[in-house]
């Protein structure tokens, strides 16, 4: 599987585009930014849907440079609209035999019963789009995409025009996908639950331009765009060791073991850790006599001022970076400083199932 | 009673081959209108959309220019011997798709507006190409409209009174459709045979009517 190359600029609508980036065959790279800086008129570019000047390939096949410009039924992308949408004058099967006759001869991504079954939509075959649920299209749009034998993922917003049971439902299977196919991915969010449950990858993206990318974790704990926020938070990958006799799991994380309440898939998972920087505490002294269970010996690697009242100090743990907002007065009394060793007490930590 | 056949069966070719000619002719026309945006299109909308208010006198007077001897019409009709198309079937059948035209037109364009990018697009990315996309997409969604553009257009046809005569000259078993045999009918005082056609003509109108709003309402999205 190729990667897909993008370099692209142009004028939409009030203000210009400029942005260059590639992304990767397997996982999930996400194009992150607020609404109106630019994130959809690149994904409706790549697609060829829309016209912006520059160059576009994915691997070997170049689909759009200078004097070149293949329309988007000749680039192998697999687009996912915002609202699921589905032919409404044919009933889901033949939405999924629409794509599936128009697919290349001898693409071997997934089957008609695979891809019915993987989006469990066997009972929905019969039925007209106008009588399914939001969560039901969408999944029905999966299939569909996927049978149409894409080389590239293009998801833009797929989960924004869901309500919250919609989302909890159709988000495992998003997370399934990564798993099952090694294309380059590239999903267009504005979110960052979104954000932090399913993209490997980061492009942040301010008004048109390219302000920061990387790995999940180091665009969270790295780029301003997301440190400043109120819900900040680092995510971690970490596997499921087991679980104790009174109901917590273990998790192993950067070399330390986590406690988290409930149980959370099986042992030898992998899974998504997330400690947001309010949730995180620090005491130059390890902590006793508290309800604190994590307690995380780290080194501080930054201390950055946010406002005029608190501070966002960037920790490292056994290679990995999280981070804790603190009071400005705090760290000046505990003299909070770059090279300082602490403790970490970790108040709150969630988990997003079945991502490495 | 025989001689009610020969209009009627006039009218009803005329009013399925008009039919037939606007649907090749008036969706690729609406099609235009709907999707794309180029220079002179709203003129053309106004063309087209022209025969709602002009007097269809005024039309056939001008198609009648047109198809006779001295017009291209005649000089058409000359490829194969004619003098003119005026008071022929082929000249009923020019003048009848240009005065329906915009009852084709309309509907058919609001249908394809109606349908929005959306569906295209979604199709465009399943890689169906141009032609792909308006037959196994456009067309099916817009099927409603192309009822709407076909019923009506024959209605019409069937309907029509100064244009034909204009054109057409009323000649019994040539041009004379059923609209005009009724106008012979009453002016002959053959009131039964008036009445026939009268009593015919709105039970036709009816059913025209009822079926149409049935199919529009099965076609209706979400309709099972």
């Amino acid at each position: 599987m190729s990667a897909l190359a993008v370099r692209l600029a142009g004028r939409r609508g009030g203000f210009s585009l400029e942005a260059a980036f590639e992304v990767p065959a397997g996982g999930v790279t996400a194009l992150f930014g607020p609404s109106g800086s630019g994130k959809t008129s690149l994904l409706r570019a790549i697609a060829g849907l829309d016209r912006l000047a520059g160059r576009c390939a994915l691997g070997e096949a170049v689909w759009q440079d200078e004097g070149r410009f293949l329309p988007p039924h000749r680039r192998a992308v697999g687009y996912v609209f915002q609202e699921a949408s589905l032919f409404a004058h044919l009933d889901v099967r033949q939405n999924l035999v629409f794509a599936e006759r128009r697919a290349p001869a001898g693409g071997a991504l997934i089957g008609f019963e695979e891809a019915v079954a993987m989006f469990g939509i066997a009972p929905l075959l019969g039925r007209r789009p106008g009588g399914l649920s939001g969560g039901e299209r969408q999944r029905v749009a999966l299939a569909r995409v996927l049978l149409s034998q894409p080389e590239v993922l293009l998801l833009d917003e797929p989960l924004s025009a869901l309500d919250q049971p919609a989302r909890d439902e159709i988000l495992p299977y998003f997370e399934m996908l990564k798993h099952r196919v090694a294309l380059p991915v590239l999903l267009v969010t504005h979110d960052l639950a979104d954000l932090e449950r399913l993209a490997d990858r980061v492009v942040v993206l301010e008004a048109g331009r390219v302000v920061g990318s990387g790995a999940l974790n180091d665009v969270l704990v790295g780029e301003s765009a997301l440190t400043r926020r109120r819900d900040a938070a680092a995510v971690l990958p970490g596997r499921i060791r087991g679980f104790t006799a009174d109901g917590l799991s273990e998790i192993a994380v950067a070399g330390e073991v986590l406690l988290v309440a409930g149980r959370a898939g099986q042992a030898g998972d992998a899974v998504r850790v997330r400690i947001a920087a309010r949730d995180v505490s620090l005491a130059v002294e390890r902590p006793s006599q508290t309800t604190i269970l994590n307690i995380l010996r780290a080194e501080i690697a930054a201390v950055a001022p946010i406002g005029e009242a608190e501070v966002l100090v960037t920790l490292t743990l056994g290679g990995e970076r999280l981070m804790a907002r603190v009071t400005r007065r705090s760290a000046h009394e505990l003299a909070l400083a770059p090279g300082r060793e602490v403790f970490a007490q970790v108040k709150s930590v969630s988990l997003a199932a079945g991502s490495g | 009673m025989t001689d009610l056949a020969p209009p009627v069966l006039l009218t009803l070719a005329l009013a399925t081959t008009t039919t037939l000619l606007l649907l090749v002719i008036g969706v690729p026309i609406a099609w235009g209108l709907s999707r794309w945006r180029w220079a002179g299109r709203e003129a053309v909308a106004a063309i087209v959309a022209l025969p709602l208010v002009l007097p269809p006198t005024v039309l056939g007077f001008y198609l009648l220019l047109l198809l006779g001897p001295n017009g291209p019409g005649g000089a058409l009709a000359g490829l194969w011997g004619g003098r003119t198309l005026a008071f022929s079937f082929p000249g009923l059948v020019i003048g009848s798709v240009v005065y329906s035209l915009p009852f084709m037109v309309q509907p058919v364009r609001n249908a394809f507006e109606a349908i929005g990018d959306r569906p295209l697009e979604v199709a465009a990315t399943l890689r169906a190409g141009p032609w792909d996309r308006f037959f196994s997409v456009a067309l099916p969604l817009a099927r409603g409209g192309l009822i709407s553009g076909a019923v009506l257009s024959f209605a019409h046809t069937v309907g029509e009174f100064g244009v034909v005569l204009m054109i057409g000259g009323n000649i019994p078993g040539r041009t004379q459709v059923l609209s005009l045999a009724m106008y012979d009918y009453v002016e002959s005082l053959d009131w039964g045979k008036a009445h026939l056609v009268a009593l015919g003509m709105v039970g036709f109108s009816f059913i025209v009517i009822a079926a149409t709003m049935l199919v529009e309402r099965r076609l209706r999205p979400g309709a099972a």
